[in-house]
């Protein structure tokens, strides 16, 4: 729904552009000259009644209303610069300018007899959408950002817990398994919903299994530190993201299939595109059944012994170097699905899994670093207040709001919301 | 291939403006990591903190540029306070998430729309805040060697930095081989042991942080001022790791090995830059495989394939002492 209003404003930007260019009108000093244009909502049907104002040079001001057509005219004296006012007050309810801080538009009449057309793009606006209703979308949104989170986190939670890694090269997992999709769905030309099991299972071997058989596991055996494993992530990282660079180039790209789908709108509040319940939907189902397998399976039960001591695990018959395997297996195999749920629903570009990871990284230390429980309860609070706060904060400044928070968090509980107090040193 | 285009650039690079700001940089982050132990990975904060108190003072509000250095130099231990004061209670991995967080959100809210007014947006803050320095600048014809070049501007830069550099080391190194820096190691070593000897180690790293952060800020002022322009976008984490791969390449706990490491690190890196933008445009290079435009690209993963192989083979870095950092015993 955003992405068609936004595809719209775009549209209508490009008709500004190129109508200011376009002079209409004869080159006669002596004629007349307007500033004029025609009103529109998005469906391009006329918007009359609305007032637009003009002001100008020695005290010029003057006005006119649209007509039947949308259209309104004003006469200047003057070649000149003006300011042309909307009144936003008067457009019909539902209707709104796309951009509510454009109301006033520079107006370079370059000579007179050259009339200049002015265009406000118009939209469905969302300051004209209750405040109910906002609160409702934007909770919705974080809900879904909280599920990217928290199968993200959830991976690099168990490899902290299990082998103690803080492992700043996770986020590269879920561009692995955004990138593999794009690959498959536009490259090899597969259809997406076949793209997207290959691409988890892919980055799931890749980025699970080999990268822990070739890296980790020779890195553990040699006796590397945590710290001196940390910094060998933050390498990789940078290795992996610029090789990404390098393939696939710098712009954010869209899957061939299902790209413009409309939104469906739930109880009146929330618009949803059909590919977002579907991908969420996976998501949480991945989500609970790792949780589930974690607590209830041989495996999972053997995972949360390495995690709470591996000397102890492995003297009592744990195999602990296939746990570890197994927990970098499930790890990448939620992290690029996670990516995938935004590449799906944003597209896909080199930088996505470095601009989650420290969300990712705000959501483990909120809820507790190497707890399960804790990294969903984190990631469900980052996820939501993030959107959330765009409420009362300007949007660009969301992540900011929700790492201060973080922040304060670790003040009055530097062991997370669900950590274990004796985990600080 | 022009050998002596490539030669100049590297050396000029190795001991230019790059490698002054790198090495400052670094020389702050060996306070803390080297030193004490402690995982800042906000050093980009620190430096963004020290290049725009100069630069939003003068340009913004109109301040002499030396009242705005010590501006800058008071942010920046107002930032050390800020980031110790809740973190160094805890383990060293919650320092390291919460140093880079607030390093992000003092770059996000640098190039918000919001700030635009004061702190520039996107686009940063360009001006002529470097004057009052410049204008002392003795040397106004620069530096034309055939393998050595700096601007006029730049061989300022360059002398005065080295200059800064120097003195920092000389007090960086009574401030190490002193008691309080002997204290700093055993921090480093064993916190515990040294919390039973009955003494505040909280206040020891906090103190630590403040001066690798105010070294940090320092590194700022001359991304500033040799640019004369301020970029939010320069102050990433890319900016920090950086400056560890600089530190750890020079070898951690030494006085001299950030200098080392920046001059080695900067050199590298624009000679394989210009070896490969040479080699492409002479056809050496396949375009298929490498394009003119991928050549930074594959700079950079050589940073980050450089970085690994370094900590998992040399940990301790071309000079540094195995002994002296034993970063694998601890946990």
């Amino acid at each position: 729904m955003r992405k068609v209003t936004m595809l719209g404003a775009l549209a209508m930007v490009a008709t500004i552009v190129t109508t200011l260019f376009g002079f209409a009108g004869s080159a006669s000093a002596a004629t007349p000259t307007f500033i004029q244009g025609t009103l529109v909502d998005a469906s391009k049907a006329p918007i009359s009644g609305v007032t637009i104002s003009v002001t100008g040079p020695n005290n010029f001001t003057g006005s006119s209303v649209s007509d039947g057509t949308g259209k309104w005219k004003v006469e200047v004296p003057a070649a000149a610069v003006y300011q042309v006012t909307i009144n936003q007050e008067e457009l019909p309810s539902g209707q709104a300018l796309t951009d509510p801080t454009k109301a006033t538009i520079k107006a370079n009449v370059i000579s007179l007899g050259f009339d200049l057309t002015i265009l406000f793009p118009i939209g469905p606006g969302v300051e004209k959408t209750s405040n109910l209703e906002r609160s409702a979308q934007l909770f919705a949104d974080g809900l879904i950002l909280a599920l990217v989170i928290a199968l993200a986190a959830l991976g690099l939670n168990l490899v902290f817990g299990t082998t103690g890694l803080t492992n700043f090269a996770h986020g590269e997992l879920l561009t692995l398994g955004g990138l593999l999709t794009y690959f498959l769905s536009a490259i090899v030309k597969l259809d997406v919903i076949f793209a997207i099991p290959l691409a988890v299972l892919l980055s799931a071997f890749i980025g699970g299994y080999l990268q822990d058989k070739l890296l980790w596991g020779p890195l553990r055996r040699r006796g590397t530190g945590l710290i001196a494993a940390l910094i060998v992530s933050i390498g990789l990282a940078i290795f992996v993201r610029y090789f990404y660079l390098f393939i696939f180039g710098g712009d954010t790209r869209q899957l061939p299939q299902y790209a413009g789908q409309p939104g469906i709108t739930i109880a009146g509040l929330v618009s949803i595109t059909p590919k977002s319940i579907i991908t969420s939907s996976i998501g949480l189902a991945m989500l609970v059944g790792a949780t589930l397998w974690l607590s209830k399976s041989r495996l999972g039960k053997a995972s949360r012994a390495v995690a709470d001591n591996p000397a102890l695990a492995s003297s009592s018959g744990i195999e602990v170097e296939r746990v570890i395997s197994a927990v970098w297996i499930l790890g990448a195999t939620l992290a690029s699905y996670a990516g995938i749920m935004v590449t799906v629903n944003q597209g896909v570009s080199f930088v996505m899994g470095q601009d989650l990871l420290l969300l990712i990284f705000a959501a483990v230390t909120l809820g507790g670093l190497g707890t399960i429980n804790g990294a969903l309860v984190g990631s469900l609070a980052i996820g939501v207040s993030i959107q959330l706060s765009t409420l009362f904060i300007p949007t660009e400044l969301k992540y900011v709001g929700a790492l201060a928070i973080l922040i304060l968090i670790l003040l009055v509980r530097p062991q997370g919301i669900l950590g274990k107090k004796g985990r600080i040193g | 291939m022009d050998f002596l285009f490539i030669t100049q650039q590297s050396l000029s690079s190795a001991i230019g403006v790059d490698t002054i700001i790198f090495a400052l940089a670094a020389i702050g982050l060996n306070m803390h990591f080297g030193y004490t132990g402690l995982l800042n990975f906000g050093q980009a904060g620190f430096l963004a903190v020290g290049a725009y108190s100069v630069a939003v003072s003068v340009v913004t509000f109109d301040i002499s540029l030396w009242v705005a250095l010590l501006i800058g130099i008071i942010n920046s231990v107002l930032l050390a306070l800020l980031l110790g004061i809740p973190t160094l209670r805890l383990r060293a991995d919650y320092l390291a998430i919460v140093t880079i967080a607030v390093s992000e959100i003092i770059r996000q809210v640098a190039r918000s729309a919001t700030f635009n007014k004061t702190l520039g947006g996107s686009d940063g803050i360009t001006g002529k805040f470097g004057k009052q320095f410049f204008d002392l600048n003795p040397f106004k014809d620069g530096l034309k060697l055939p393998w050595l070049r700096f601007t006029p501007n730049d061989l300022w830069v360059v002398i005065v930095g080295w200059f800064v550099i120097a003195l920092l080391l000389f007090l960086m190194w009574i401030l190490v081989n002193s008691p309080w820096g002997r204290l700093l190691k055993a921090i480093r070593e064993d916190e515990d042991a040294v919390r039973s000897l009955g003494k505040n180690v909280y206040l020891y790293k906090i103190q630590s942080l403040i001066a690798g952060g105010v070294i940090g800020s320092i590194g700022g002022f001359f991304y500033a001022l040799s640019r004369q322009s301020v970029q939010p976008d320069n102050y990433g984490t890319a900016l920090t790791f950086f400056a560890y791969t600089v530190l750890i390449l020079g070898g951690a706990a030494r006085v001299l090995a950030p200098i080392a490491g920046a001059m080695i690190f900067w050199f590298l890196l624009v000679f394989v830059e210009q070896t490969l933008r040479q080699a492409v445009a002479a056809g050496y290079v396949p375009e298929w495989l490498i394009g003119v435009n991928q050549v930074g690209q594959i700079r950079f993963m050589l940073v980050g394939l450089g970085l690994m192989l370094l900590m998992i083979f040399r940990p301790q870095g071309i000079f540094g002492n195995r002994k002296e950092l034993a970063l694998d015993a601890r946990a």
